[in-house]
Protein backbone atom coordinates (compact mmCIF):
# COMPACT_ATOMS: atom_id res chain seq x y z
CA UNK A 1 0.00 0.00 0.00
CA UNK A 2 2.67 2.66 0.95
CA UNK A 3 4.83 1.58 -1.78
CA UNK A 4 6.43 4.42 -3.33
CA UNK A 5 7.29 3.57 -6.46
CA UNK A 6 5.05 3.07 -9.83
CA UNK A 7 4.95 -0.55 -11.88
CA UNK A 8 2.24 0.09 -13.63
CA UNK A 9 2.97 -3.24 -16.18
CA UNK A 10 4.06 -5.20 -12.94
CA UNK A 11 0.44 -4.16 -11.81
CA UNK A 12 -1.18 -5.46 -14.77
CA UNK A 13 0.49 -8.26 -14.79
CA UNK A 14 -0.55 -9.47 -11.03
CA UNK A 15 -4.03 -8.21 -11.75
CA UNK A 16 -3.98 -10.79 -15.14
CA UNK A 17 -2.60 -13.73 -13.12
CA UNK A 18 -4.81 -13.31 -10.31
CA UNK A 19 -7.65 -13.09 -12.51
CA UNK A 20 -6.87 -16.09 -14.33
CA UNK A 21 -6.68 -17.97 -11.02
CA UNK A 22 -9.93 -16.78 -10.03
CA UNK A 23 -11.19 -17.89 -12.71
CA UNK A 24 -9.51 -21.47 -12.32
CA UNK A 25 -10.98 -21.17 -8.84
CA UNK A 26 -14.52 -20.56 -9.15
CA UNK A 27 -14.48 -22.29 -12.45
CA UNK A 28 -15.49 -25.62 -11.53
CA UNK A 29 -18.09 -24.44 -9.38
CA UNK A 30 -19.53 -22.57 -11.70
CA UNK A 31 -19.38 -25.65 -13.90
CA UNK A 32 -21.48 -27.71 -11.57
CA UNK A 33 -24.31 -25.52 -11.20
CA UNK A 34 -24.53 -24.79 -14.70
CA UNK A 35 -24.54 -28.21 -15.24
CA UNK A 36 -26.70 -29.08 -12.69
CA UNK A 37 -29.34 -27.12 -14.58
CA UNK A 38 -29.41 -28.56 -17.73
CA UNK A 39 -31.21 -30.99 -18.89
CA UNK A 40 -30.10 -34.01 -20.14
CA UNK A 41 -29.80 -33.27 -23.70
CA UNK A 42 -28.02 -29.81 -23.05
CA UNK A 43 -25.70 -31.37 -20.48
CA UNK A 44 -24.49 -33.80 -22.71
CA UNK A 45 -24.12 -30.99 -25.77
CA UNK A 46 -20.61 -29.86 -27.07
CA UNK A 47 -19.67 -27.48 -25.56
CA UNK A 48 -22.24 -27.27 -23.24
CA UNK A 49 -24.11 -24.12 -23.08
CA UNK A 50 -22.76 -21.82 -20.64
CA UNK A 51 -26.07 -20.11 -19.90
CA UNK A 52 -28.35 -21.74 -17.17
CA UNK A 53 -30.93 -23.88 -17.95
CA UNK A 54 -34.31 -24.50 -16.79
CA UNK A 55 -33.91 -27.80 -14.96
CA UNK A 56 -31.84 -26.80 -11.60
CA UNK A 57 -34.65 -27.72 -9.27
CA UNK A 58 -35.91 -31.08 -10.98
CA UNK A 59 -32.22 -32.55 -10.77
CA UNK A 60 -31.76 -31.17 -7.80
CA UNK A 61 -35.08 -33.38 -6.64
CA UNK A 62 -33.91 -36.11 -8.56
CA UNK A 63 -30.23 -36.57 -7.25
CA UNK A 64 -32.19 -35.58 -3.67
CA UNK A 65 -34.48 -38.93 -3.97
CA UNK A 66 -31.70 -41.35 -6.14
CA UNK A 67 -28.73 -40.69 -3.65
CA UNK A 68 -31.43 -40.46 -0.66
CA UNK A 69 -29.94 -37.54 0.41
CA UNK A 70 -32.06 -36.34 3.23
CA UNK A 71 -30.91 -39.28 6.07
CA UNK A 72 -26.93 -39.25 4.34
CA UNK A 73 -26.89 -35.51 5.25
CA UNK A 74 -27.68 -35.94 8.37
CA UNK A 75 -25.23 -39.13 8.97
CA UNK A 76 -22.38 -36.72 7.55
CA UNK A 77 -23.59 -33.70 10.14
CA UNK A 78 -23.75 -36.39 13.47
CA UNK A 79 -20.73 -37.68 12.43
CA UNK A 80 -18.77 -34.73 11.33
CA UNK A 81 -20.80 -33.03 14.98
CA UNK A 82 -19.35 -36.34 16.66
CA UNK A 83 -15.36 -35.79 15.82
CA UNK A 84 -15.52 -32.08 16.18
CA UNK A 85 -16.91 -31.97 19.55
CA UNK A 86 -14.97 -35.15 20.28
CA UNK A 87 -11.95 -33.68 19.42
CA UNK A 88 -12.60 -30.66 21.18
CA UNK A 89 -12.93 -31.86 24.49
CA UNK A 90 -10.43 -34.47 24.44
CA UNK A 91 -8.18 -32.46 23.14
CA UNK A 92 -8.75 -30.13 25.99
CA UNK A 93 -8.35 -32.74 28.61
CA UNK A 94 -5.14 -34.16 27.26
CA UNK A 95 -3.27 -30.59 26.79
CA UNK A 96 -5.00 -29.97 30.43
CA UNK A 97 -2.79 -32.69 31.55
CA UNK A 98 -0.13 -32.50 30.15
CA UNK A 99 0.88 -29.05 30.82
CA UNK A 100 -0.59 -28.50 34.43
CA UNK A 101 0.86 -31.78 35.90
CA UNK A 102 3.57 -33.61 36.71
CA UNK A 103 3.72 -37.07 36.53
CA UNK A 104 6.08 -39.42 35.35
CA UNK A 105 5.67 -40.89 32.12
CA UNK A 106 4.65 -37.48 31.30
CA UNK A 107 7.13 -37.07 28.10
CA UNK A 108 6.54 -40.22 27.19
CA UNK A 109 3.00 -39.70 26.60
CA UNK A 110 3.50 -36.47 24.85
CA UNK A 111 5.63 -38.42 22.87
CA UNK A 112 2.83 -41.08 22.18
CA UNK A 113 0.16 -38.67 21.37
CA UNK A 114 3.00 -36.86 18.97
CA UNK A 115 3.66 -40.08 17.12
CA UNK A 116 -0.17 -40.70 15.45
CA UNK A 117 0.57 -37.52 13.70
CA UNK A 118 2.48 -39.47 11.79
CA UNK A 119 0.26 -42.12 10.10
CA UNK A 120 -2.72 -41.31 8.77
CA UNK A 121 -6.12 -43.70 9.25
CA UNK A 122 -5.98 -44.83 5.59
CA UNK A 123 -2.44 -46.27 6.15
CA UNK A 124 -3.88 -48.25 9.06
CA UNK A 125 -7.37 -49.04 7.36
CA UNK A 126 -7.45 -53.05 7.33
CA UNK A 127 -6.51 -53.62 11.07
CA UNK A 128 -8.27 -50.72 12.32
CA UNK A 129 -11.61 -51.89 10.47
CA UNK A 130 -10.88 -55.20 11.86
CA UNK A 131 -10.61 -53.32 15.51
CA UNK A 132 -13.70 -51.50 14.51
CA UNK A 133 -16.02 -55.15 13.82
CA UNK A 134 -14.70 -56.10 17.85
CA UNK A 135 -13.91 -53.06 19.52
CA UNK A 136 -12.88 -55.35 22.29
CA UNK A 137 -10.65 -57.69 20.56
CA UNK A 138 -7.47 -55.79 21.78
CA UNK A 139 -8.39 -56.23 25.63
CA UNK A 140 -9.35 -59.70 24.67
CA UNK A 141 -5.95 -60.65 23.28
CA UNK A 142 -4.23 -58.89 26.07
CA UNK A 143 -6.68 -61.34 28.54
CA UNK A 144 -5.50 -64.39 26.42
CA UNK A 145 -1.73 -63.43 25.83
CA UNK A 146 -1.48 -62.54 29.66
CA UNK A 147 -3.23 -66.14 30.63
CA UNK A 148 -6.01 -64.04 32.60
CA UNK A 149 -8.32 -65.66 30.50
CA UNK A 150 -7.22 -69.10 30.97
CA UNK A 151 -7.24 -68.22 35.42
CA UNK A 152 -10.61 -66.54 34.50
CA UNK A 153 -11.91 -69.83 33.21
CA UNK A 154 -10.28 -72.05 35.68
CA UNK A 155 -11.59 -69.85 38.46
CA UNK A 156 -15.25 -69.28 37.78
CA UNK A 157 -16.02 -70.82 34.56
CA UNK A 158 -16.73 -68.70 32.62
CA UNK A 159 -15.39 -68.51 28.94
CA UNK A 160 -14.04 -64.57 28.67
CA UNK A 161 -15.32 -63.91 25.47
CA UNK A 162 -15.21 -60.07 24.47
CA UNK A 163 -17.08 -58.25 22.00
CA UNK A 164 -18.58 -55.56 20.92
CA UNK A 165 -19.04 -54.69 17.04
CA UNK A 166 -19.08 -50.86 15.70
CA UNK A 167 -19.83 -51.26 12.19
CA UNK A 168 -22.53 -49.93 11.15
CA UNK A 169 -22.29 -47.50 14.11
CA UNK A 170 -22.53 -43.35 14.82
CA UNK A 171 -19.96 -44.83 17.42
CA UNK A 172 -17.91 -46.53 15.17
CA UNK A 173 -17.93 -43.70 12.45
CA UNK A 174 -16.47 -40.96 14.69
CA UNK A 175 -14.58 -42.75 17.44
CA UNK A 176 -11.23 -43.96 14.88
CA UNK A 177 -11.48 -40.25 13.64
CA UNK A 178 -10.72 -39.01 16.71
CA UNK A 179 -7.80 -40.96 17.75
CA UNK A 180 -5.05 -38.85 16.76
CA UNK A 181 -3.62 -35.80 18.46
CA UNK A 182 -4.59 -33.14 16.25
CA UNK A 183 -5.53 -30.38 18.45
CA UNK A 184 -3.50 -31.79 21.61
CA UNK A 185 -1.03 -29.51 20.53
CA UNK A 186 -2.77 -26.73 19.35
CA UNK A 187 -4.50 -26.31 23.16
CA UNK A 188 -0.92 -27.41 24.31
CA UNK A 189 0.62 -23.99 23.07
CA UNK A 190 -2.59 -21.97 24.00
CA UNK A 191 -2.20 -23.19 27.94
CA UNK A 192 1.26 -22.18 28.14
CA UNK A 193 0.62 -18.76 27.74
CA UNK A 194 -1.89 -18.68 30.10
CA UNK A 195 -0.41 -16.60 33.39
CA UNK A 196 0.70 -18.46 36.09
CA UNK A 197 -1.15 -15.81 38.07
CA UNK A 198 -4.74 -17.28 37.05
CA UNK A 199 -3.38 -21.05 38.42
CA UNK A 200 -1.88 -19.34 41.68
CA UNK A 201 -5.29 -17.67 42.18
CA UNK A 202 -7.10 -20.53 41.54
CA UNK A 203 -5.06 -22.44 43.38
CA UNK A 204 -5.60 -20.03 46.57
CA UNK A 205 -9.37 -19.78 46.57
CA UNK A 206 -9.33 -23.27 46.90
CA UNK A 207 -10.33 -24.43 43.63
CA UNK A 208 -9.48 -27.95 42.51
CA UNK A 209 -7.78 -28.58 38.93
CA UNK A 210 -11.51 -29.66 37.50
CA UNK A 211 -12.84 -26.22 38.84
CA UNK A 212 -9.82 -24.10 37.65
CA UNK A 213 -10.30 -26.13 34.51
CA UNK A 214 -13.79 -25.48 34.10
CA UNK A 215 -14.13 -21.92 35.10
CA UNK A 216 -10.84 -20.37 34.22
CA UNK A 217 -8.75 -22.62 30.83
CA UNK A 218 -12.12 -23.16 28.95
CA UNK A 219 -13.70 -19.95 29.15
CA UNK A 220 -10.08 -18.62 28.21
CA UNK A 221 -9.77 -21.40 25.11
CA UNK A 222 -12.90 -20.09 23.11
CA UNK A 223 -10.94 -18.83 20.12
CA UNK A 224 -9.40 -22.32 19.71
CA UNK A 225 -12.04 -24.19 20.41
CA UNK A 226 -14.07 -22.01 17.43
CA UNK A 227 -11.02 -23.23 15.18
CA UNK A 228 -10.19 -26.61 15.75
CA UNK A 229 -14.65 -27.19 15.84
CA UNK A 230 -14.76 -25.60 12.31
CA UNK A 231 -11.53 -27.21 11.20
CA UNK A 232 -12.62 -30.93 12.24
CA UNK A 233 -16.25 -30.50 11.33
CA UNK A 234 -14.77 -29.88 7.71
CA UNK A 235 -11.91 -32.98 7.78
CA UNK A 236 -14.55 -34.77 9.16
CA UNK A 237 -17.52 -34.03 6.63
CA UNK A 238 -14.95 -34.79 3.81
CA UNK A 239 -13.74 -38.22 4.99
CA UNK A 240 -14.48 -40.78 2.31
CA UNK A 241 -12.60 -44.17 2.73
CA UNK A 242 -13.49 -44.61 6.48
CA UNK A 243 -17.48 -44.30 6.56
CA UNK A 244 -17.36 -46.11 2.45
CA UNK A 245 -16.14 -48.90 4.53
CA UNK A 246 -17.26 -49.01 7.93
CA UNK A 247 -21.74 -48.28 6.39
CA UNK A 248 -22.50 -51.32 4.91
CA UNK A 249 -25.48 -51.29 5.43
CA UNK A 250 -27.37 -47.49 3.72
CA UNK A 251 -28.87 -46.59 7.11
CA UNK A 252 -25.71 -45.04 8.12
CA UNK A 253 -23.40 -44.46 5.63
CA UNK A 254 -22.87 -40.23 4.63
CA UNK A 255 -22.97 -38.03 1.57
CA UNK A 256 -19.75 -38.02 0.39
CA UNK A 257 -19.80 -41.45 0.30
CA UNK A 258 -23.35 -41.58 -1.34
CA UNK A 259 -21.94 -39.17 -4.11
CA UNK A 260 -20.77 -42.26 -5.95
CA UNK A 261 -23.94 -43.64 -6.57
CA UNK A 262 -24.89 -41.21 -9.01
CA UNK A 263 -21.13 -41.13 -11.78
CA UNK A 264 -23.04 -42.27 -14.96
CA UNK A 265 -23.69 -45.55 -15.85
CA UNK A 266 -21.44 -46.27 -18.91
CA UNK A 267 -23.67 -46.82 -21.62
CA UNK A 268 -26.79 -44.85 -22.19
CA UNK A 269 -26.12 -41.06 -22.03
CA UNK A 270 -24.72 -40.14 -19.07
CA UNK A 271 -26.84 -38.30 -16.86
CA UNK A 272 -24.33 -35.53 -15.45
CA UNK A 273 -26.92 -33.29 -14.66
CA UNK A 274 -28.31 -35.16 -12.15
CA UNK A 275 -24.96 -35.70 -10.84
CA UNK A 276 -23.82 -32.38 -10.55
CA UNK A 277 -26.66 -31.43 -8.85
CA UNK A 278 -25.80 -34.09 -6.38
CA UNK A 279 -22.41 -32.83 -6.64
CA UNK A 280 -23.32 -29.16 -5.69
CA UNK A 281 -25.62 -30.26 -2.68
CA UNK A 282 -22.64 -32.33 -1.25
CA UNK A 283 -20.11 -30.08 -1.42
CA UNK A 284 -22.16 -26.79 -0.49
CA UNK A 285 -22.38 -27.40 3.26
CA UNK A 286 -18.40 -27.14 3.79
CA UNK A 287 -18.07 -24.02 1.46
CA UNK A 288 -21.03 -22.91 3.48
CA UNK A 289 -18.71 -23.33 6.54
CA UNK A 290 -15.71 -22.21 5.43
CA UNK A 291 -16.96 -19.15 4.11
CA UNK A 292 -18.97 -18.11 7.65
CA UNK A 293 -16.12 -19.55 9.47
CA UNK A 294 -13.15 -18.28 7.53
CA UNK A 295 -11.37 -16.13 10.26
CA UNK A 296 -11.47 -19.23 12.53
CA UNK A 297 -10.86 -21.77 9.85
CA UNK A 298 -7.73 -20.22 8.63
CA UNK A 299 -6.81 -19.55 12.29
CA UNK A 300 -7.28 -22.88 13.00
CA UNK A 301 -5.43 -24.13 10.47
CA UNK A 302 -2.37 -21.91 10.41
CA UNK A 303 -2.23 -22.76 14.46
CA UNK A 304 -2.88 -27.15 14.43
CA UNK A 305 -0.29 -27.67 11.62
CA UNK A 306 2.41 -25.75 13.66
CA UNK B 1 8.71 -24.50 27.85
CA UNK B 2 7.29 -25.62 30.99
CA UNK B 3 4.55 -23.84 33.72
CA UNK B 4 6.20 -22.85 36.60
CA UNK B 5 2.60 -23.20 38.29
CA UNK B 6 0.55 -26.82 38.71
CA UNK B 7 -1.11 -28.54 40.03
CA UNK B 8 0.00 -31.23 42.98
CA UNK B 9 -2.33 -34.02 42.82
CA UNK B 10 -0.66 -35.65 39.57
CA UNK B 11 -3.07 -38.79 40.02
CA UNK B 12 -5.96 -36.69 39.40
CA UNK B 13 -4.09 -34.99 36.19
CA UNK B 14 -3.03 -38.36 34.89
CA UNK B 15 -6.82 -39.10 34.53
CA UNK B 16 -7.06 -36.19 32.08
CA UNK B 17 -5.08 -37.55 30.17
CA UNK B 18 -7.25 -41.38 30.30
CA UNK B 19 -9.85 -40.86 27.46
CA UNK B 20 -7.24 -39.66 25.02
CA UNK B 21 -4.83 -42.75 25.23
CA UNK B 22 -7.52 -45.24 25.33
CA UNK B 23 -8.74 -43.83 22.03
CA UNK B 24 -5.27 -44.34 20.48
CA UNK B 25 -4.52 -47.32 22.12
CA UNK B 26 -7.75 -49.35 20.84
CA UNK B 27 -7.96 -47.35 17.40
CA UNK B 28 -4.20 -46.41 17.03
CA UNK B 29 -1.48 -48.48 18.50
CA UNK B 30 -3.39 -51.78 18.53
CA UNK B 31 -3.96 -51.33 14.84
CA UNK B 32 -1.01 -50.23 13.85
CA UNK B 33 1.17 -53.07 15.24
CA UNK B 34 -1.50 -55.43 14.32
CA UNK B 35 -0.28 -54.71 10.48
CA UNK B 36 3.03 -55.35 11.80
CA UNK B 37 2.12 -58.62 12.83
CA UNK B 38 -0.58 -58.94 9.82
CA UNK B 39 2.32 -58.43 7.31
CA UNK B 40 4.53 -61.34 8.63
CA UNK B 41 1.99 -64.05 9.05
CA UNK B 42 -0.55 -65.48 6.61
CA UNK B 43 -3.92 -64.41 7.47
CA UNK B 44 -7.03 -66.49 6.45
CA UNK B 45 -10.22 -63.88 5.39
CA UNK B 46 -13.01 -64.03 8.17
CA UNK B 47 -10.93 -65.94 10.94
CA UNK B 48 -9.56 -69.11 10.71
CA UNK B 49 -5.93 -69.06 12.37
CA UNK B 50 -3.09 -67.05 10.91
CA UNK B 51 0.40 -69.09 10.01
CA UNK B 52 3.57 -67.03 10.31
CA UNK B 53 5.36 -66.63 7.36
CA UNK B 54 8.00 -64.17 8.31
CA UNK B 55 9.20 -61.82 5.27
CA UNK B 56 7.71 -63.95 2.45
CA UNK B 57 4.49 -61.25 1.99
CA UNK B 58 6.93 -58.56 1.40
CA UNK B 59 8.74 -60.94 -0.64
CA UNK B 60 5.61 -61.65 -2.75
CA UNK B 61 4.63 -57.99 -2.57
CA UNK B 62 8.31 -56.70 -3.51
CA UNK B 63 8.48 -59.11 -6.79
CA UNK B 64 4.94 -58.25 -8.17
CA UNK B 65 5.47 -55.80 -11.12
CA UNK B 66 1.64 -54.45 -10.11
CA UNK B 67 2.92 -53.15 -7.05
CA UNK B 68 6.24 -51.67 -8.36
CA UNK B 69 3.85 -49.69 -10.76
CA UNK B 70 1.89 -48.22 -7.86
CA UNK B 71 4.79 -47.11 -6.18
CA UNK B 72 5.76 -45.06 -9.31
CA UNK B 73 2.12 -44.19 -10.12
CA UNK B 74 2.38 -42.80 -6.70
CA UNK B 75 5.61 -41.19 -6.85
CA UNK B 76 4.58 -39.19 -9.93
CA UNK B 77 1.42 -38.41 -8.56
CA UNK B 78 3.29 -37.11 -5.58
CA UNK B 79 5.87 -35.04 -7.28
CA UNK B 80 3.91 -33.29 -10.33
CA UNK B 81 1.05 -32.67 -7.80
CA UNK B 82 2.82 -31.26 -5.07
CA UNK B 83 4.81 -28.98 -7.11
CA UNK B 84 2.12 -27.74 -8.99
CA UNK B 85 -0.04 -27.21 -5.88
CA UNK B 86 2.83 -25.44 -4.28
CA UNK B 87 4.26 -23.31 -7.12
CA UNK B 88 0.15 -22.00 -8.14
CA UNK B 89 0.04 -20.92 -4.33
CA UNK B 90 3.29 -19.35 -3.72
CA UNK B 91 2.39 -17.29 -7.24
CA UNK B 92 -0.63 -16.43 -6.11
CA UNK B 93 -0.35 -15.61 -2.69
CA UNK B 94 3.06 -13.43 -3.64
CA UNK B 95 1.20 -11.50 -5.74
CA UNK B 96 -1.81 -10.57 -3.30
CA UNK B 97 0.66 -9.81 -0.95
CA UNK B 98 1.03 -6.86 -3.03
CA UNK B 99 -2.15 -5.35 -1.66
CA UNK B 100 -3.47 -4.20 -4.71
CA UNK B 101 -7.02 -3.05 -5.24
CA UNK B 102 -9.02 -6.78 -5.36
CA UNK B 103 -6.56 -8.60 -2.97
CA UNK B 104 -9.21 -8.96 -0.44
CA UNK B 105 -11.21 -10.53 -2.89
CA UNK B 106 -8.80 -13.10 -4.66
CA UNK B 107 -7.57 -13.98 -0.57
CA UNK B 108 -11.40 -15.05 -0.05
CA UNK B 109 -12.15 -16.97 -2.83
CA UNK B 110 -8.58 -19.00 -3.29
CA UNK B 111 -9.50 -20.21 -0.04
CA UNK B 112 -12.70 -22.54 -0.74
CA UNK B 113 -11.25 -25.06 -2.84
CA UNK B 114 -10.03 -26.27 0.94
CA UNK B 115 -12.92 -27.01 2.39
CA UNK B 116 -14.36 -28.96 -1.03
CA UNK B 117 -14.23 -32.69 0.04
CA UNK B 118 -12.27 -34.89 -2.84
CA UNK B 119 -14.88 -36.95 -4.44
CA UNK B 120 -17.24 -34.09 -4.51
CA UNK B 121 -14.38 -32.14 -6.59
CA UNK B 122 -13.37 -35.38 -8.03
CA UNK B 123 -17.49 -35.78 -9.83
CA UNK B 124 -16.88 -32.41 -10.51
CA UNK B 125 -13.88 -32.91 -12.03
CA UNK B 126 -14.88 -36.21 -13.72
CA UNK B 127 -17.73 -34.40 -15.43
CA UNK B 128 -15.60 -31.32 -16.82
CA UNK B 129 -12.81 -33.87 -18.14
CA UNK B 130 -14.59 -35.90 -19.30
CA UNK B 131 -14.30 -37.22 -22.98
CA UNK B 132 -17.39 -37.17 -24.56
CA UNK B 133 -19.00 -34.04 -22.88
CA UNK B 134 -17.99 -30.68 -21.23
CA UNK B 135 -15.04 -29.17 -21.98
CA UNK B 136 -12.47 -32.11 -23.39
CA UNK B 137 -15.03 -33.13 -25.83
CA UNK B 138 -14.74 -30.00 -27.61
CA UNK B 139 -11.08 -29.91 -27.82
CA UNK B 140 -11.78 -34.21 -29.12
CA UNK B 141 -14.40 -32.70 -32.11
CA UNK B 142 -10.96 -30.81 -33.35
CA UNK B 143 -8.45 -33.49 -32.48
CA UNK B 144 -10.10 -37.16 -32.68
CA UNK B 145 -8.82 -39.00 -30.00
CA UNK B 146 -6.76 -36.69 -28.44
CA UNK B 147 -8.30 -36.80 -24.64
CA UNK B 148 -9.80 -40.29 -23.54
CA UNK B 149 -9.02 -40.86 -19.31
CA UNK B 150 -11.05 -44.15 -19.44
CA UNK B 151 -8.37 -45.57 -22.02
CA UNK B 152 -5.29 -43.51 -21.42
CA UNK B 153 -3.45 -43.78 -18.38
CA UNK B 154 -1.24 -40.61 -18.86
CA UNK B 155 -4.57 -38.87 -19.42
CA UNK B 156 -5.89 -40.63 -16.27
CA UNK B 157 -3.02 -39.62 -14.38
CA UNK B 158 -3.29 -35.91 -15.61
CA UNK B 159 -6.83 -35.74 -14.57
CA UNK B 160 -6.37 -36.97 -11.04
CA UNK B 161 -2.95 -34.46 -10.83
CA UNK B 162 -5.60 -31.58 -11.76
CA UNK B 163 -8.64 -32.29 -8.97
CA UNK B 164 -6.06 -33.27 -6.46
CA UNK B 165 -3.77 -29.82 -7.01
CA UNK B 166 -6.91 -27.87 -7.59
CA UNK B 167 -7.37 -28.60 -3.74
CA UNK B 168 -4.19 -28.50 -2.68
CA UNK B 169 -3.77 -24.81 -4.22
CA UNK B 170 -6.56 -23.42 -1.82
CA UNK B 171 -4.30 -25.06 1.04
CA UNK B 172 -1.64 -23.90 0.52
CA UNK B 173 -2.48 -20.19 -0.62
CA UNK B 174 -3.66 -19.89 3.39
CA UNK B 175 -0.04 -21.05 4.71
CA UNK B 176 1.46 -18.50 2.53
CA UNK B 177 -0.17 -15.60 2.78
CA UNK B 178 0.38 -16.09 6.18
CA UNK B 179 3.81 -16.34 5.62
CA UNK B 180 4.11 -13.19 3.16
CA UNK B 181 1.98 -11.05 6.00
CA UNK B 182 4.22 -12.38 8.87
CA UNK B 183 7.22 -10.05 7.10
CA UNK B 184 7.50 -7.10 8.27
CA UNK B 185 6.68 -4.34 5.89
CA UNK B 186 9.09 -1.99 6.86
CA UNK B 187 11.62 -4.03 5.55
CA UNK B 188 10.26 -4.59 2.62
CA UNK B 189 9.79 -0.46 2.42
CA UNK B 190 13.64 -0.42 3.20
CA UNK B 191 14.62 -2.22 0.36
CA UNK B 192 12.61 0.01 -1.93
CA UNK B 193 14.13 2.99 -0.78
CA UNK B 194 17.46 1.38 -1.72
CA UNK B 195 16.13 1.09 -5.28
CA UNK B 196 15.62 -2.40 -5.14
CA UNK B 197 13.04 -3.80 -7.82
CA UNK B 198 10.18 -6.04 -6.94
CA UNK B 199 11.78 -9.11 -8.04
CA UNK B 200 14.76 -8.53 -6.19
CA UNK B 201 13.61 -7.72 -3.58
CA UNK B 202 11.30 -11.95 -3.50
CA UNK B 203 14.28 -12.77 -4.02
CA UNK B 204 16.57 -11.57 -0.92
CA UNK B 205 14.05 -10.77 1.38
CA UNK B 206 10.89 -12.77 1.06
CA UNK B 207 11.96 -16.07 -0.31
CA UNK B 208 14.34 -16.92 2.18
CA UNK B 209 12.10 -15.70 5.19
CA UNK B 210 9.31 -17.94 3.59
CA UNK B 211 11.42 -21.15 3.23
CA UNK B 212 10.52 -22.42 6.59
CA UNK B 213 6.48 -22.56 5.19
CA UNK B 214 7.66 -24.13 1.95
CA UNK B 215 9.58 -27.03 3.58
CA UNK B 216 6.36 -27.65 5.93
CA UNK B 217 4.15 -27.18 2.96
CA UNK B 218 6.07 -29.71 0.99
CA UNK B 219 5.87 -32.41 3.86
CA UNK B 220 2.29 -31.85 4.20
CA UNK B 221 1.54 -32.12 0.66
CA UNK B 222 3.67 -35.11 -0.01
CA UNK B 223 2.45 -36.85 2.96
CA UNK B 224 -1.35 -35.84 1.95
CA UNK B 225 -1.04 -37.45 -1.55
CA UNK B 226 -0.29 -40.49 -0.54
CA UNK B 227 -3.59 -40.55 1.31
CA UNK B 228 -6.11 -37.91 0.30
CA UNK B 229 -5.76 -38.93 -2.94
CA UNK B 230 -8.00 -42.17 -2.40
CA UNK B 231 -11.76 -40.11 -2.75
CA UNK B 232 -9.64 -38.96 -6.46
CA UNK B 233 -9.14 -42.00 -7.50
CA UNK B 234 -11.81 -44.18 -6.03
CA UNK B 235 -14.39 -41.75 -7.97
CA UNK B 236 -12.36 -40.24 -11.17
CA UNK B 237 -10.47 -43.58 -12.10
CA UNK B 238 -10.90 -46.00 -10.02
CA UNK B 239 -6.96 -47.34 -10.29
CA UNK B 240 -7.51 -47.66 -14.10
CA UNK B 241 -7.50 -47.96 -17.06
CA UNK B 242 -4.64 -50.98 -16.63
CA UNK B 243 -3.77 -49.96 -13.31
CA UNK B 244 -1.88 -46.21 -14.10
CA UNK B 245 -3.90 -44.98 -11.46
CA UNK B 246 -3.34 -47.35 -8.80
CA UNK B 247 -2.20 -45.31 -6.46
CA UNK B 248 -0.57 -47.01 -3.47
CA UNK B 249 -3.80 -46.15 -0.90
CA UNK B 250 -6.26 -47.14 -3.51
CA UNK B 251 -4.09 -50.55 -4.41
CA UNK B 252 -3.90 -51.22 -0.13
CA UNK B 253 -7.96 -50.73 -0.36
CA UNK B 254 -8.92 -53.08 -3.19
CA UNK B 255 -5.70 -55.50 -2.50
CA UNK B 256 -7.39 -55.95 1.05
CA UNK B 257 -11.38 -55.13 0.84
CA UNK B 258 -11.72 -56.27 -2.18
CA UNK B 259 -9.11 -58.89 -2.99
CA UNK B 260 -9.79 -59.79 0.77
CA UNK B 261 -5.86 -60.42 1.04
CA UNK B 262 -5.42 -59.06 5.12
CA UNK B 263 -1.34 -60.11 5.14
CA UNK B 264 -0.65 -58.26 1.19
CA UNK B 265 -2.44 -55.53 2.28
CA UNK B 266 -1.15 -55.09 5.90
CA UNK B 267 2.91 -55.42 4.03
CA UNK B 268 1.78 -52.95 1.89
CA UNK B 269 0.47 -50.55 4.71
CA UNK B 270 3.85 -51.13 6.60
CA UNK B 271 5.82 -49.97 3.35
CA UNK B 272 3.30 -47.47 3.29
CA UNK B 273 4.54 -46.46 6.63
CA UNK B 274 7.41 -46.78 6.47
CA UNK B 275 7.90 -44.45 3.25
CA UNK B 276 6.00 -41.79 4.79
CA UNK B 277 7.90 -41.45 8.02
CA UNK B 278 11.13 -41.74 6.13
CA UNK B 279 10.40 -38.95 3.77
CA UNK B 280 8.81 -36.89 6.73
CA UNK B 281 12.68 -37.66 8.40
CA UNK B 282 14.73 -37.26 5.09
CA UNK B 283 12.93 -33.90 4.44
CA UNK B 284 13.94 -32.64 8.35
CA UNK B 285 17.39 -33.66 8.27
CA UNK B 286 17.88 -32.64 4.41
CA UNK B 287 15.91 -29.71 3.23
CA UNK B 288 15.63 -28.32 7.23
CA UNK B 289 19.41 -27.62 7.10
CA UNK B 290 19.09 -25.10 3.96
CA UNK B 291 15.96 -23.50 5.54
CA UNK B 292 16.23 -20.09 7.29
CA UNK B 293 14.53 -19.55 10.59
CA UNK B 294 13.84 -16.43 11.90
Amino acid sequence: MAMVERTPFLNFFTHLILFVGFVFCVAPFVVVAIAASHNLRDVNDVPMSLLPGSDFWVNIKTAWTTADLGPKLLNSFIMAFGVAAGKVIISALTAFSIVYFRYPGRTFIFWLIFVTLMLPLEVRIVPTYAVVANVLSPYQAILDVTGLSWLIEKVSGVQVSLSLGLLNSYTGLVMPLIATATGTFLYRQFFLTVPDELTEAARMDGAGPLRFFIDVLLPLSRNNMAALGTIMFLWAWNQYLWPLLITTDQSHATAVTELKQLIPNVGGIPEWNIAMAGTLIVMLPPLIVVVLMQRWFVRGLIATEK
Amino acid sequence: MEKRVTFSKWRIGILFAVPQLLLIFTFFYWPAGQAVYWSLTLQQPWGGGNIWVGLDNFRSILSNADYWNSITASLVFAGISTGLAMFIALVLAALTDRQLAGSRLYRVVLIWPYGIAAPALAMAFRFILAPEAGFMAVVNQVWPGFWDPGLDGTDAMASIIVAFSWKYVGYNFIFFLAAFQAIPRSLIEAAAMDGSGVIRRFWDIQFPLITPTIFFLLVINITESFQDSFGIVDIMTAGGPANATNLMVYKIYSDGFKGLDYSGAAAQSIILMLLIIVLTIFQFRFIERRVHYR
